[in-house]
Order: structure tokens, then sequence, then C-alpha cells
């Protein structure tokens, strides 16, 4: 059985007459890694900021293990939480160590664990450097830092590899996958979708402050149906390629430099392939593209706009 | 009504003092006070001819007329960035997302720089206040402790009034223009007004109704406190005609003073969303 972590029920947010989060109900269960996709202004930071409490609800309730987030209960379920907004922002007269220093002296842990934690995030050369001369990267390694501060059994990461350089965002993902192991709960916000598909269990894609598509990559890759691209290099010419596939209906057809391009829905694809297979030793290579997450996310932006 | 947790408020205030400690704040402001109140000390006097030191209260009188500029000025100027310049910054989030309550923000912000602003008041009158005792005579003292108490109130109050300007303006730019509304209204608007009533109705306002009014205004609150400290300012100000001696009583003035310290915290609390 499923422990819910996370219990999001019905919730609507106003500013003012604009609408940012338009009645959405989301679970996110204990150890899983939600990703949270959209485009600037869909909602996903407001959301988060009434995950943790820091803004009220218009209607609809927020519940963290339990524990309603505007309600007194919820400062002692902060200690469990770590939080990364996004663009980080910390003081600048403070070196990496003091900044440190002052977020787990309000979570109330002990100063031993902070210099094993820069360690950790690949800072400990800039322990005693004030964060005025940290660049994006080291910012955002602080960050990272900070939300980890507590040993946290809840993450919320809101786009947390801005700024990071591709070997920060490999030890990024590392770190994460090692809290993942020890059953931490995570929601992460991300652009670079073909980075964050393979890391997540599951997606949630808001748009306009509605949860659009919620489920597993696969799932939300299927329930779309873009699609299929296949890559098709042989030796024989177009017309015989053109009479092997005869009969099924393309999306699209058209050769490029000797190399045919098929799309098709994801139902035709065994059909194409027990035909190309035909072909025999004519067939030099066959290559199946499945649609990527930005397709998806792309597809879902495009639906009823 | 959640507890109040004491150690979350001493995190933030602490922070408040180190920063003032270490961008040299407090050291910069002790010196403008020690060199003013030196300056006033010894030149007081001059438009009377003569330089030099006089009397305790004389003294006290002068170093209270420069002080009700100069106190609530900069407590204002410390104050009005502190809650929306972490909200301006962006750093309020990830502050209010840790286990603290906004009144213990609002609270650890006031009161680290409430600390830092007593730090310099007391460091920069309190050299002069020994070298006056050397020269004047150990008694005076006793006076000079109660005029630097009051005006630390007086910081207070007006960095109560900066914090609750912070937290109800929507940016900086804002909260500054705000800030100096505040000392333009308490230092030099509030006194005009009050004296244009008195002229305007012919003094019928004076009986009752002037006294309370002054203590809408904590800058008269300050004043009344250090100049009926004693009998001889009394005269020189010939301020017991407008004001019952009843009324200045300095425990009133003092809790007066902690009133006003506390309704801008509480309201700054209210509007904190």
């Amino acid at each position: 059985m499923k422990n819910n972590v996370i219990e999001v029920k019905s919730v609507f947010k106003y500013y003012g007459e604009v609408l940012a989060v338009n009645g959405v109900t989301l679970t996110v269960f204990k150890g899983e890694t939600l990703g949270l996709i959209g485009h600037n202004g869909a909602g996903k930071s407001t959301l988060f900021k009434m995950m943790l409490g820091l803004i009220p609800t218009t209607s609809g309730e927020i519940v963290i293990n339990g524990t309603p987030v505007q309600g007194n209960a919820f400062r002692e379920l902060r200690r469990s939480i770590g939080y990364l907004p996004e663009n980080v922002v910390f003081y600048d007269n403070l070196t990496g160590l003091e900044t440190l220093q002052f977020f787990a002296e309000l979570k109330g842990c002990a100063h031993e664990a902070l210099l094993p934690l820069l360690e950790k995030v690949g800072l400990i050369h800039a322990a005693n450097r004030r964060v005025d001369g940290y660049s994006k990267g080291m910012r955002q390694r602080l960050g990272f830092a900070q939300a980890l501060l507590g040993k946290p059994r809840i993450l919320f990461l809101d786009e947390p590899t801005t700024g990071l350089d591709p070997e920060g965002i490999r030890e990024f993902y590392a770190i994460l996958h090692e809290l993942n192991v020890q059953g931490v709960t995570v929601i992460i916000t991300s652009h670079i979708l073909s980075e964050i598909q393979e890391r997540v269990q599951r997606l949630a894609v808001l748009k306009s402050g509605k949860i659009q598509a919620l489920g597993t990559v696969q799932e939300l890759r299927e329930s779309v149906d873009l699609p299929l691209t296949i890559h098709v290099r042989q030796h024989g010419s177009a017309e015989t390629l053109m009479s092997t596939l005869q009969g099924i209906t393309f999306e699209a057809l058209s050769v490029e430099s000797g190399v045919a391009i098929i799309r098709c829905h994801r139902a035709q694809k065994m059909e194409v392939l027990r035909r190309l297979g035909a072909l025999g030793n004519a067939l030099e290579d066959v290559i199946v593209k499945e649609p990527t997450l930005e397709d998806v996310f792309l597809g879902y932006a495009g639906l009823g706009a | 009504m959640s507890t109040i947790e004491i150690s979350q408020i001493k995190v933030i205030a602490s922070k408040e003092f180190r920063d003032r400690i270490r961008n040299r704040w407090v050291i910069a402001v002790a010196i403008i006070f020690t060199a003013f109140a030196l300056a006033i000390a010894y030149f007081g006097a001059a438009q009377q001819g003569e330089v030099g030191l006089r009397g305790i209260e004389v003294t006290i009188a002068s170093l209270v007329s420069l002080v009700i500029y100069l106190i609530p000025l900069i407590a204002l100027i410390l104050g009005y960035d502190a809650i929306v310049g972490e909200r301006e910054r962006g750093s309020l989030d990830l502050l209010l997302s840790m286990p603290i309550t906004r009144l213990e923000l609002i609270l650890g912000k006031f009161l680290g720089l409430s600390a830092a602003l007593a730090s310099a008041t007391l460091a920069g009158f309190g050299l002069v206040g020994v070298w006056l005792s050397y020269q004047i005579g150990i008694g005076a003292l006793y006076h000079y402790a109660g005029f630097m108490v009051s005006a630390i109130l007086l910081g207070m109050v007006f960095l109560s009034l900066a914090v609750m300007v912070s937290v109800i303006s929507k940016d900086r730019a804002q909260a500054s223009g705000g800030a100096i509304s505040v000392w333009f209204l308490f230092v030099l608007v509030y006194d005009l007004i009050l004296l244009g009533l008195l002229v305007l109705s012919g003094g019928s306002v004076g009986e009752t109704l002037f006294p309370f009014l002054l203590l809408l205004n904590p800058a008269d609150i300050f004043r009344i406190l250090n100049i009926f400290s004693t009998q001889d300012l009394q005269v020189f100000y010939g301020l017991t005609t407008v004001f019952p001696i009843s009324l200045s009583n300095p425990w009133l003035m003092g809790a007066m003073m902690i009133t006003w310290i506390i309704m801008p915290l509480t309201i700054a609390l209210w509007r904190f969303k």
C-alpha cells in the first residue's frame, strides 16, 4: 500500500482577479520523485509555495503527513522539509559556511554536519569565501546543501539545476538518487525535460494552473499517441520500399539523402517493422525514435490552445 | 496563536546584530553620536556668545534637540529594509520555509536592529557621558543615563515604525518613501500642526486636549521625558504652562514609549502575509 505524503485537495489560488492555480488535486507518495512540468506562469512556483505553507490557498486544502500546511502544527514538520527556491538568493556578506550555519540554527541541526554537507555538494574549497564571490552554479550548490540540512524526508526543488554545468548536473542527480534510495520524497520542477524524464517516477504537467496530465513517462507518451519516427536505410530503390509498405497509412513519409523517414502511429509500428523485414539483405539499418518528453509536453501544451 | 520559540528570535536577532557590527554600521554611528555630542556639549552655548561646558541640564537640553532629529532618522534608515529587502531580494520565501513564525521573524529583526542602535547610542553618548562626569561631576551621570535610556527607547519606537513600514510596503522604494514620511510627520510636521491648532483656537484646546495630543507623538514624549527631569529645564522651556505636571511622571512617559514600540510591531505582524 502506498503512503500519501503530500495531498493537494482541489486547490484554487487567485491573485486578485487572476486565477493562478485552477483546481489542482494531486497526491505524492512516500519515497517517490515527482516531476512538475509547465511553462513559465503555469502556476508551478505558486503551487510550490502553497505546498510549503508560504502563501494561503484561496480554497482547497494541502496536507503533508496528515498535517495541514497552514496550521500551527506544521512548524515541527518544516524541520524535516528541504526547500530549494527558484533562483535561490543568499546573504552576500556571509561565507558559504556561515550561510549554512544560519539556516542550520533555524532548523535546529548540528554544526558538525555542515562541512561534510559542503563536501558533498562540492563546495568545501569555497566554504570560507563570501557568497557574493560565488558563481551562479556555486550558489545553486549552496542552495542544494541548504535544502539538505537536517536530513529532510521531503524535498521541494524548484528548477534545481539552473546554472549548473553538465558535471554539476550529474553530481546533483547522483545525490538525488542516493536520497531516493533512502526513501526521501522529492518534488522537482525543471525546464530541461530530457534531463528530468529519466529521473522521475511520475510527471505532472501543469498548464494555466491546471494539471493536464499525470503519470509515468510511458503513460504520458502513450496517452498522447504522438507518432513514432522510423529511419530506414536500404540498398534498394525508393519504389521498392514504397511498394513494400503499401497499404499502411502514414502520418508522413519522406526520403532524405537515401534515408527514408516514416512517421506512423504506435499501433502501426510492428506492422511496419514486419514489412521492412521482408526486404531481407537490402535492409541496412532501422532506427525507431520514440517521441521525447519535449514532444509529449509540447503536445500537451498544444491541447486546447 | 502558536508558541514563541525564543531560540529562533535569537538566531535572527544575532544575525542582524552581527551584520551591523561587521559592516561597521555600529562604529560609524557611534562616532557620529560622539562627535555631535562633544560639539554640542562644548559649543552649545555659542549663540549666547560663549563656549565651554555648562551645567548638565542645559547640555542635556541641547543634546535632546539634536537627538530628536537624528535618532528617528537613523532608526528609520536602519529598519525600513528589514522585511521588504528580504522580499525584494528573494530570500524571504526561503526564510519563511524554515521552522520559524512570522512573529519570531519580526521580533528577531526588530531586536537585532535595536541592539545595534542601542550599542551605537551607548558607545557614542556613553563616551561623552564619562568625559562629562569628569568635568562636571559624577552627579551629572544620573540625568545623563536617563537621557541615554530615553534615547534608546526613542530609537526603538522609530525602528518599530520602520519595521511596520517595511512590512506593508510593496518594494524598497515605497518603503524608503514611507520611512521619510514617518520622519517628517513626527519630527517636523506634527508639532507645527499642534502649534497651529493652539494659535487658531486662541489657546482653548490647550487646557485639556493639548497634553494628550503631545502623547500621540513619540518624539514629543521623548522631549517631555528629558525636559521634565529637572526643575531648571521646566522653567527654561516654560513647558509647565501647557503640560500638567501630573502627566510628567517618567514611568508614565516610559510606558507610553513602550506602547509606541509595541503598537507598530503589532500592526506589522497583522499585515505580514
